[in-house]
């Protein structure tokens, strides 16, 4: 019986440790690599033109690859449940592979075609790929639960078998005898497309900053491990005004659309660490960007609500304000703080911002400054961000903002010293808003406060060439942290009639808080965990007992700090 | 349960009525056949006391679905015990994700429960509209007597957006009618000094907590008036301004109970602000009067603006700085502020922190709690610290980025030394990094 596999390529786009890939190619007598391009996707959905710009890298990149193998990449319009049954006459397909995806939109989906294949009588080879470890085992481990914190899932890491080896990459050898059967009109059918012909504006577009494939990808890897062992300190660098800008060594959009493998870049790591610093065990904090990635997968993976406040179990329900038009200025860098302006002036134009530029924006969004709900801010990432898939970016979004994973938030990042302390020269500022280049750096950073004669020396005066503050920043947090110790001290005593719960610690329950009693009843958060209810002295409804500058959370709900 | 609600869709009033009668009149052949099932499932004869008390276990919105099981259950419903306490929550589909109080539930509250309101609150988000309708159910609430009353912003202030005559005439209602406040807070509201006279003129036999910070309309005097008439006044929040000699005197006269909790915010309007001082004199009288109290500070400064604070001797127990705060100061913070239980620096700088933790933590020997971010302390100190403070700190909230590692300890054995010293598991606060 002749064989003839389809592999369908979503992430994981790579040839390198591509099990699924690897392991349908057995026996197989043809091959036909896909990737499905949803003809919607590009007009109403949710992503910018560098994202877009990234995935066709990719895809020229593993079309170029393949072609190398006598394969080729096939580009095919349309919606997997309307494409897969059409293919799979067309071809006589009876093999079907892709990486599992663990995203709750993923697993659905894949449902729908695994449903298609058996009715058509092809077999399905899904391998993990796209993460170290099995998500479902970790949950397992963690008693049936994701852990919710970050300390608690590391400590079950440490617990779980070693990370499997990345499979052997597909090369010519591997393929043997497998073909592709490829027609004349190829390219024309089939071929990568370009941003034009998805219906974009090309002109005037800059040489991207990130270029997308398997082959940069590997390259920056190799440039990386490069610089770690040059350093031959592997401890968090310290932050400088130039780890704001893209680095030739980033790897993260490369690690979220799979052109560069997980568990290589961790191998990889260890194997270098070891020979470092003599075969001591490499710690965990080695992998830290590795293990938040996976962390978000982990705690996503079986929440389809995971990007949405409303009915998502584990997200403090807060009661963010609804204001699109400060939304707009923060989405196009229009706040009048020069620090977030800047931030969100690169991710517009590059597609990448350093993470501690992230947590500046996105507090200064939500719990900082403006109180507008972090699930807005999200979207505006999703759309421009390269590395923002769905889990890791709901999910930093909801830490950000403080609505769960139990987050410390005494501290609020303010948009003038962070940048201030960061860049004191302002050279980034500069950089990416020029109107403000001819300011000293003693005012780049709060222009308003310069006086009117250093405004006119620098040609931009402030309200007409450039914006105003948009809110007074001590001001606006100062409400702010107030509005939130009110939600979370609301979280830790139950106001119902004259009853006192207490919380007892049940080790690692899905849990924020209680119900409480309201006239609607805007749930501060659900509760799944067991508690014990005390009736207490009638009506003792006083305000805010113990108010005390919040600290950790620990302090009002008795819950471990791990 | 089930059994009630099916086929029941009316809003108000019961459904099946005589459901006990119904039960009685069948034959005794199927009662002696179904006489364990039956008892099993005599809901409709639960006797008033028990569905209270049953009743109070459920959230607002499952009580109002088993009130329509039946007329019996329509009136436990109803009974004024469910009625005492009330969150009254006024959002706008233009300006909050959240949904409000119907309006239909607020009118019923009015018409047949307001003089049962005894523990009330109103939670209003940004829109000005939500405001004026909180102030508007406050004129009505004529018959209540209220003994805790709190008007809470969940967003901006939008309290302050509303003429604040209409403002005053709902709260004036309100303190005239209750006569028994014990609670209240105002916070962010424009509440004035002739407002706060009629408070005083009607509760001060009964007032035990007021919370006031943010209030810009009232002055020292008209707090002092408080102060002065209210001696049961255990807890009182204000900002600075707010604060004088007078009132700390006052608040320490021995006709005045202990207090218990005072919270002052201390707020910069503009850079360059100037504070007034408050004597040492009148922190030692506070002192002397109540030994316990918690004096609790919010510092919203810019970093020049401190020279007034910590000259002296404060009595500060919770100390938190919400923006950049200098060396200078927490050196200052460590040499005058012996009962100090918890510190927040939330932003410092790149200079390390190292001799003014110590100092702190040889000097404030009550310190169980701090949390900071954006500092820098050398993790040798930052060990140092946990030692001499020991297992006191049952909060020690470090962001990752704050300690500097050098020659003795790096970043991956610094929180091994740390829960060696704190007696537990410790590991700082982190910030993911994608």
């Amino acid at each position: 019986m002749v064989v003839n596999t389809i592999h369908w390529f979503r992430k994981g786009l790579r040839l390198h440790d591509n099990p699924s890939l690897k392991d349908s190619i057995q026996g197989s007598d043809t091959l036909r690599c896909i990737y499905i391009l949803d003809p919607w996707f590009a007009g109403s959905s949710n992503v910018g033109i560098n994202r877009w710009r990234f995935l066709l890298h990719c895809l020229e990149d593993l079309d170029a690859s393949l072609r190398k193998l006598n394969s080729r990449l096939f580009v095919i319009r349309g919606q997997p449940t309307d494409v897969f049954p059409r293919l799979f006459k067309e071809w006589q397909i009876n093999r079907l592979s892709y990486e599992y995806d663990s995203e709750p939109f993923g697993k659905e989906r894949d449902a729908a075609i695994q449903k298609l294949a058996n009715e058509a009588g092809v077999e399905v080879t899904v391998r993990i790929s796209h993460t170290l470890y099995n998500l479902d085992k970790i949950i397992e481990l963690n008693g049936n639960q994701p852990p919710l914190t970050y300390k608690r899932f590391q400590a079950v890491i440490n617990r779980m078998d070693a990370v499997e080896m990345p499979a052997e990459t597909i090369t010519s050898e591997v393929l043997k005898n497998c073909v592709t059967p490829i027609s004349e009109d190829h390219d024309e059918k089939f071929g990568v497309p370009s941003l034009e012909e998805l219906g974009f504006e090309t002109e005037g577009l800059t040489t991207a900053v990130w270029p997308g494939g398997e082959t940069e990808a590997l390259m920056r890897l190799e440039r990386h491990l490069e610089r770690k062992a040059w350093v031959a300190n592997f401890e968090r660098p310290r932050m400088n005004a130039n780890s704001l800008l893209a680095s030739p060594t980033g790897l993260s959009p490369y690690l979220r659309f799979g052109c560069l493998s997980c568990r290589l870049f961790y191998f990889k790591l260890t194997d270098l660490y070891r020979k470092v610093k003599k075969n001591h065990t490499p710690p965990l904090s080695l992998y830290g960007q590795l293990l938040w990635r996976e962390f978000f997968y982990t705690t996503a993976t079986n929440n389809p609500c995971f990007d949405k406040m409303d009915g998502n179990p584990i997200c403090v329900q807060i009661p963010w304000d609804r204001n699109p038009e400060a939304l707009a200025k923060w989405a196009e860098g229009r706040t009048g703080f020069p620090w977030i302006d800047a931030i969100m002036t690169q991710l517009r134009q590059e597609g990448w911002i350093h993470h501690l530029a992230r947590h500046g924006v996105a507090c200064f969004l939500t719990r900082g400054d403006l109180w507008i709900s972090w699930e807005e801010g999200m979207k505006v990432f999703e759309e421009l961000l390269l590395d923002a898939d769905w889990s890791v970016n709901a999910g930093s979004w909801m830490w950000l903002s403080c609505s769960s994973f139990f987050q410390q938030f005494f501290h609020c990042y303010c948009p003038v010293g962070f940048g201030r302390r960061t860049d004191p020269n302002g050279d980034y500022i500069r950089r990416y808003l020029p109107i403000l280049r001819g300011f000293p750096a003693k005012y780049i950073y709060d222009p308003w406060n310069a006086p009117d004669e250093v405004q006119k020396a620098a040609k931009c005066i402030i309200g007409v060439h450039y914006p105003k503050p948009m809110v007074n920043h001590a001001e606006a947090s100062r409400i702010n942290i107030e509005r939130m110790k009110q939600i979370y001290q609301q979280l830790s005593c139950y106001r119902g009639l004259g009853m006192d719960v207490k919380w007892w610690r049940v080790p690692d329950i899905n849990l924020v808080g209680p119900r409480c009693e309201t006239g609607r009843g805007s749930q501060s958060a659900r509760v799944s965990g067991v508690f014990i209810v005390k009736p207490g002295p009638t009506l003792s409804c006083e305000f805010l007992r113990s108010d005390l500058p919040l600290l950790p959370l620990g302090l009002y709900l008795g819950l471990p700090t791990i | 349960m089930k059994r009630g609600l099916q086929g029941n869709e009316q809003e108000d009033g019961g459904g099946t009525s005589g459901g006990c009668q119904k039960t009685l009149k069948r034959s005794r052949k199927q009662r002696r056949e179904k006489d364990l099932e039956d008892e099993e499932v005599r809901w409709e004869c639960l006797p008033q006391e028990i569905l209270l008390h049953v009743f109070q276990y459920l959230p607002l919105l499952d009580r109002a679905f088993a009130s329509q099981v039946c007329r019996g259950w329509n009136e436990a419903f109803h009974m004024p015990e469910l009625w005492r306490c009330f969150e009254f929550e006024l959002n706008q589909p233009a300006s909050s994700y959240l949904k409000a109080t119907h309006p239909d539930l607020i009118k019923q509250i009015i018409k047949r429960h307001s003089d049962h309101l005894q523990y009330v609150s109103f939670k209003v988000d940004s829109s000005r509209e939500s405001a004026e309708a909180a102030c508007d159910i406050l004129s009505q609430l004529v018959n209540c007597s209220l003994k805790t009353l709190g008007l809470i912003s969940t967003a901006r202030p939008s309290f302050m957006e509303m003429p604040k005559s209409h403002f005053i005439s709902a709260l004036t209602v309100v303190f005239v009618n209750s006569k028994s406040l014990s609670s209240l807070k105002i916070d962010d509201t424009p509440v004035d000094d002739p407002s706060l006279k009629v408070l005083v003129a009607n509760n001060s036999d009964t007032l035990k907590l007021l919370k006031m910070s943010s209030c810009p309309h009232v002055s020292p005097a008209g707090i002092l008036c408080v102060a002065d008439q209210c001696h049961g006044l255990r807890e009182l929040a204000l900002n600075y301004h707010l604060l004088s000699d007078e009132l700390l005197i006052a608040l320490s006269s021995e006709k005045h109970v202990h207090l218990e909790h005072l919270r002052i915010d201390v707020v910069s309007e503009n850079p360059g602000q100037q504070f007034h001082t408050i004597k040492k004199s009148s922190w030692d009288a506070m002192k002397r009067h109540s030994p316990k109290f918690n004096l609790v500070m919010y510092f919203y400064l810019y970093e020049d603006e401190f020279g007034p604070f910590f000259r002296d001797e404060i009595p500060v127990t919770h100390l938190y700085f919400g923006r950049s705060v200098s060396k200078d100061v927490l050196g200052r913070v460590g040499l005058n502020c012996p009962r100090l239980v918890e510190l927040v620096v939330c932003a410092n700088g790149l200079r390390p922190l190292d001799e003014e933790l110590i100092r702190i933590a040889q000097r404030c020997t009550q310190l169980s709690a701090i949390g900071l971010g954006e500092c820098e302390v050398s993790c040798s100190a930052f060990v140092e610290f946990v030692k001499m403070c020991g297992d006191r700190l049952t909060q020690l909230s470090i962001m990752e980025e704050v300690l500097v590692p050098d020659h003795r300890y790096g970043l991956d054995d610094i929180h091994w030394e740390v829960s060696k010293h704190l007696g537990r598991v410790w590991f700082p606060d982190m910030m993911p990094t994608w």
